[in-house]
């Protein structure tokens, strides 16, 4: 039963990483077909960072990304902290409310905003050409709030509600209260809410390929007018490097709760 | 005479249409430690917490000083609380907890300083600064709330239920402590307790609370000896009640005998409830007892037995050093000043007839449950 469970847990490994470990190869290898490895060599990631035009793309989904991210985070939790004062019946409502963006399919999602941004701006903004970069941004905010106001709520519900009233008993108007003692208790909802905006930010594509006029472009949207003809080995290169990056944000996410964790346990222990 | 410094005049709260508190006038001396008692749910806390502008009462008025402060903020009053669970912030270590308060009034450096170095002192958590608050005992934790409410040397400070969470002997010392601390600093506290003893052991005053309502104020001594109603007395202390007729003043008529007592004021032929304490009853041979009865329960309780009796159909609990076994046929002799007499009132016939009580009957009882569940 035990070796059984262990053969499927690697199988189960080896089927999701498997893709990552070929393209991963791949960005080394010397010649363009994909089936056959010839031999190992840098070039792709010489090549990649010789290439301007795709490093602007790169740039620009990092732009988008860090900036959308950075809003959302802001906002999710200034809407989180109002849910969560809300009498227990409307933070439900709220809550589900903020729920059923997550669940819709992004192509409903990306082609209503479409819809929104060029009424908005072609009928009442007079503009000729209305989807731009503020398009984008917008909408990568619009999608990004839930999972962030989805990652602080517990953190609140979580936090004694009488640390609130210790602070405003000590002196703390509101507004000091949440900097001084209630920030510091969500932070590490605040914090996972920020990566996994980010992240989805970064590999999203449907909603960006509705939203995105022709001046500002995201890496995915460009990459998929390039799957017309046979991608290039520099792109190759240039996903491992993402994937390297989403890996050590996400190591470095779980490092710090678990450091976290154990620093409360190790001091709570020593108090004993 | 001390001065007033808090007055609550007709306050009442409502919560979706239920009424938490009814009409409670209340004043507070300056220097006095005074304790809100009663049982959870009676409205002690949501008293409180008027009292620090945690919450706005739905009518009445909140006077400080002299002024009307129902619309200032918690963070505008000069009143400190201790939070049941001591809501220390985490993230701070004990000194900066303890300077919480300073640093947000934005005190120069060396006085917050002087200040919190003070305060350490004066809970004994010297060398302690630097601990993270989550590793200290329940007992630590606690004084470094009380410090950290103090430091700011507020003119009121408030301490919901704050000895709740500790075990019984570290919960003596605190009492001992919260005494000293007050006495030492003349500071007002407002106590919140369910625990009877501790109101009756540390307070100048002690408020009894049901029911969103001030059953009795007054002092330890005078709630103790003198309840107001069967609630008072049967919430203080265990209380025989009994119903009986005053028949003038310092005659009551109970169990078909008139006895004396130390009580006037009453209508004649008033119905009464009349208490009798169980540490107050004599116990003596039956030939020379104004009442004689059989006992059926006892129970070692360490200082002394608790002794059930029947008297009539009517059993009541008296406390004993002397073993009397079940069975055994007793006469108990009551002293005029034994006998406490109290108007009727709503909770009559409610509290102070032990004849649901038995210690057996509770074991039966418990062994049927145990039969069910296997």
């Amino acid at each position: 039963m035990k070796r059984t469970n262990r053969i499927l847990t690697t199988l189960i490994f080896i089927f999701l990483y498997i893709p990552m470990v070929v393209l991963i190869v791949a960005s080394f290898n010397t010649g363009k077909d994909i089936t056959q490895f010839e031999s190992f060599t840098f070039k792709q990631y010489v090549r990649l960072f010789q290439d301007s035009s795709l490093l602007q793309l790169l740039g620009n989904s990092l732009i988008v990304s860090i900036l959308a991210s950075f809003c959302a985070t802001t906002f999710g939790t200034v809407a989180a902290l109002g849910i969560h004062n809300l009498n227990p019946k409307m933070r439900k409502a709220a809550m589900t409310l903020t729920n059923i963006p997550m669940t819709n399919p992004d192509i409903v999602t990306g082609v209503s905003l479409s819809l929104l941004f060029v009424f908005v701006g072609t009928r009442m903004l007079g503009q000729r050409n209305s989807l731009t970069f503020w398009t984008l941004l917008i909408a990568h905010i619009t999608f990004n709030l839930p999972y962030v106001i989805l990652n602080v709520m517990p953190k609140l519900k979580q936090m004694d509600k009488s640390l609130t009233d210790a602070a405003m008993d000590l002196g703390c108007t509101p507004v000091q209260a949440f900097f001084r003692v209630t920030l510091h208790e969500i932070m590490p909802g605040i914090v996972s809410g920020a990566i996994m905006a980010f992240t989805m930010s970064l590999d999203d594509f449907v909603i960006s390929y509705f939203v995105s006029g022709l001046d500002f472009v995201t890496l995915p949207v460009e990459i998929y007018s390039y799957t017309k003809k046979p991608l290039q080995p520099k792109i190759y290169a240039m996903f491992t490097l993402l994937f390297l990056l989403i890996l050590v944000l996400m190591i470095a996410m779980n490092l710090i709760q678990v450091y976290g964790d154990r620093k409360k346990a190790h001091s709570r222990t020593a108090g004993i | 005479m001390s001065k007033e410094l808090i007055r609550l005049q007709d306050l009442t709260v409502e919560f979706d249409g239920e009424r938490i508190l009814d009409g409670i006038n209340l004043y507070f001396n300056d220097h006095e430690f005074l304790t809100l008692l009663g049982p959870s749910g009676c409205g002690k806390t949501t008293t409180l917490r008027i009292i620090g502008g945690f919450l706005k009462p739905t009518s009445g008025t909140v006077t400080f000083d002299g002024k009307k402060v129902n619309d200032v903020p918690p963070y505008q009053r000069q009143i400190n609380t201790v939070f049941q669970r001591y809501a220390l912030f985490p993230h701070l270590d004990v000194y900066d907890n303890i300077a919480f308060g300073l640093k947000v009034a934005k005190l120069p450096k060396d006085e917050i300083k002087r200040r919190v170095s003070e305060m350490l002192e004066i809970v004994s958590l010297k060398g302690y600064e630097n601990r993270s608050v989550d590793s200290l005992s329940g007992g630590q934790q606690q004084r470094v709330a009380i410090a950290r409410a103090l430091v700011n040397r507020p003119k009121v400070l408030l301490l919901d239920e704050p000895l709740a969470a500790l075990d019984l002997r570290l919960r003596k010392d605190m009492q001992n402590e919260l005494k000293r601390i007050q006495q030492a600093t003349g500071i007002t506290f407002i106590y919140v307790t369910h625990d009877q003893e501790e109101a009756l052991s540390m307070s100048d005053t002690v408020v009894v609370m049901d029911k969103g309502r001030i059953q009795q104020i007054g002092r330890p001594e005078d709630i103790y000896n003198e309840p107001k109603n069967a609630f008072v007395a049967d919430f203080i202390g265990e209380s025989n009640i009994l119903d009986g007729v005053m028949l003038q003043d310092y005659k009551v008529r109970f169990f078909g005998r008139v006895f004396d007592c130390v009580d006037k004021g009453f209508a004649p032929s008033e119905n009464v409830d009349v208490v009798i304490r169980p540490e107050d009853i004599d116990i003596v041979p039956p030939e020379q007892g104004h009442l004689v009865g059989t006992v059926t329960s006892i129970t070692f309780k360490g200082l002394n037995y608790d002794i059930i009796v029947e008297f009539k159909g009517f059993k009541w609990l008296i406390q004993t050093t002397d073993y009397h076994g079940v069975g055994s046929v007793i006469g108990i002799r009551l002293n005029p000043e034994d006998i406490h007499i109290m108007h009727k009132s709503e909770y009559s016939g409610m509290f102070g007839d032990y004849s649901s009580y038995s210690a057996e009957y509770d074991e039966l009882t418990e062994d049927a449950a145990d039969e069910e569940a296997e």
